[in-house]
């Protein structure tokens, strides 16, 4: 279904993903509550292994809990609960025995920057020293390359062991997208990274998902419907707390929608 | 509005008029100016009288020598005073070095379970009896030390005398486990919840969270909680005088008792001549015991400072 040639915008990079790419992760029937409040109700959809599943809709629609449900976030908040199912990989999530097992495979980045208090070395070492990576020589390649990936390493190079929360905002969300990179995650998940983030490091980041993409599933939150057009395979649509629809993105940016709500979002005539 | 504006805007006019308003900022902002630098004149002032007091001794019978380096403090012998500190400084160090080593894993412990762990109910409760624990007189500390500890001591060791450095060490640690794990409970409290979920989302567990996140987050915090409790061990009179045995002694074992420089004060003071060597030699102790506790809160600034510029 997704003709690379109708892909105006990255038709070099975007590598269609074929209809029986395995599925990644399947979403039944989700909903998810905060106490009284219903935030996402009855999603269904799956999500296939190396594409850009991009996920648009204004805020409050259910976007940053539909993330929080995948990697089990909702253990932060006792006042959250999920039902449905989830199935990443064809397990359970919410059924399973070792959730930071889960967890470790997953990149996500928060749409505000979280530079852990540790120096910006530390923050890229930390993922792999938690599974067990302790020699030097070897962490120094890891440290290198996510940061290389991030867009950030010609910045950061000479002052390694300086304070991570020290930088500015955008090169803390880089140094967050360096150290999501640095659990060489299965999925990586990203709530609207671009929002402290310039134009241009943006571009320069958009250019690094779409390398990426060949080793691992991107879930792309985004607030900007461009940003879902350039990169995304399939976009979701979500508002007011529905899955309105789910369709090929150029699809959804020509035109051939099966709900008006999307053509009129997507045209920008609302949110 | 007419009425609303003639009331309420400033004209051109009152811009060079001062009002009540601008007389009332300027009286509030001198009461808390001289609030803010009252501490400063009463640690003066203490500093002040404590030397004069201890004045003539440091200039006649004073040598430093004696005070810091002899084990006799034998300020009522008459032919032959002697006023050497050093079984007082080891009495004293020694039973707030065990004491720390009873309070900080106590106390840390205690702050991370409650900060990290505990939630609802079970939380609230344990922060309120914390604090009342923390509420206890020290006379009520001695009291447990010497009628509690004491014969406990006594059976558990089979020693002759209960009171010593461990009857003391023990109930001073207990004495600032509170304390200090009320504060160190607030610096993890400080630590943002971002970090927590940000390495969670890693992949790290809830002990990998607190220890490689949040521990090191807060450690200006925490180390400002066992340095507290230094100079609360430093500083407490009552318990330690009842619970080390007060006897002039540098301790060979845990079992020893001992003489701290708080109480050497405490017991004496009252017995001596005003202006008499003795009564001067106290106040030096005093001197000292204040520059102790000043180096330990400079310290402490020091490496916080440090940290922060890290």
């Amino acid at each position: 279904m997704v003709n690379p040639n109708t892909n105006l915008n990255v038709e070099a990079e975007q590598v269609p993903v074929a209809e029986e790419a395995p599925v990644k992760l399947e979403i039944n029937d989700l909903t998810i509550k905060y106490g009284q409040h219903t935030a996402l109700k009855g999603v269904n959809l799956e999500i296939r292994e190396h594409e850009v599943f991009g996920i648009i809709g204004p805020a409050n629609a259910g976007k940053t809990s539909f993330l929080k449900s995948i990697n089990r976030m909702d253990t932060f908040d006792s006042n959250m609960s999920v039902e449905g199912q989830i199935k990443f990989n064809g397990l359970d999530v919410q059924n399973l025995n070792n959730i930071y097992a889960l967890r470790s495979r997953i990149g996500v980045v928060f749409p505000l920057p979280v530079g852990l208090p540790l120096t910006i070395y530390e923050n890229v070492a930390l993922s792999p020293r938690l599974r067990g990576i302790n020699s030097k020589s070897e962490l120094d390649i890891i440290v290198e390359r996510c940061l290389t990936r991030a867009a950030l390493w010609d910045e950061v190079k000479d002052r390694l062991n300086s304070l991570g929360s020290l930088l500015s905002g955008g090169q803390q969300q880089r140094l967050t997208i360096a150290r999501a990179l640095s659990q060489d995650p299965d999925l990586l998940m990203l709530d609207e990274f671009s929002i402290a983030v310039d134009p241009v490091t943006t571009m320069r980041i958009e250019d690094v998902l779409k390398e990426l993409k060949k080793d691992m599933t991107i879930i792309l939150v985004t607030n900007l419907v461009q940003q879902a057009r350039r990169l995304a395979d399939r976009t979701a649509f979500f508002l007011e707390n529905e899955c309105v629809e789910v369709g090929n993105t150029e699809d959804l940016f020509t035109g051939e929608v099966k709900d008006q709500r999307t053509r009129d979002y997507v045209e920008g005539k609302f949110g | 509005m007419p009425e609303a504006s003639s009331t309420k805007l400033a004209s051109t006019a009152d811009f060079d008029r001062r009002d009540l308003d601008w007389y009332i900022d300027k009286v509030v902002q001198l009461i808390v100016f001289f609030a803010g630098i009252s501490a400063i004149i009463f640690i003066i002032g203490i500093f002040i009288f404590i030397t004069m007091e201890g004045l003539g001794f440091l200039f006649e019978d004073f040598t430093f020598k004696e005070f810091f380096l002899s084990p006799f403090w034998e300020p009522s012998d008459e032919d032959a005073p002697e006023y050497g500190i050093l079984a007082l400084i080891a009495g004293t160090a020694s039973v707030t070095g065990l004491a720390m080593i009873v309070a900080i894993p106590f106390s840390l412990g205690a702050a991370i379970y409650i900060g990290e762990f505990a939630t609802g109910k079970v939380r609230e409760t344990l922060k309120v009896l914390v604090e009342l624990l923390a509420a206890i007189p020290s006379v009520v500390w001695g009291f447990i030390g010497l009628s509690i500890m004491n014969p406990l001591i006594i059976d558990l060791f089979d020693v002759p005398v209960g009171l010593n450095v461990l009857n003391a060490g023990i109930i001073l640690g207990l004495m600032a486990a509170p304390i200090m794990t009320s504060i160190a409970e607030d610096a993890l409290k400080a630590v943002p919840d971002r970090y927590r979920e940000a390495a969670e989302a890693l992949g790290a567990t809830r002990w990998q969270v607190i220890f490689k996140t949040v521990l090191p987050a807060a450690k200006n915090g925490l180390l400002g909680a066992v340095l507290l409790g230094v100079g609360r061990g430093f500083g407490e009179t009552m318990a330690v005088l009842m619970a080390t045995g007060h006897a002039v002694n540098i301790p060979g074992s845990l079992f020893d008792p001992v003489r701290a420089l708080t109480a050497t004060i405490a017991a004496e003071l009252g017995e001596t001549a005003v202006g008499s060597p003795h009564y001067q030699a106290l106040f030096t102790i005093g001197i000292f015991l204040f520059i102790i506790t000043f180096l330990i809160n400079l310290t402490a600034d020091l490496i916080v400072r440090g940290i922060r510029k890290g």
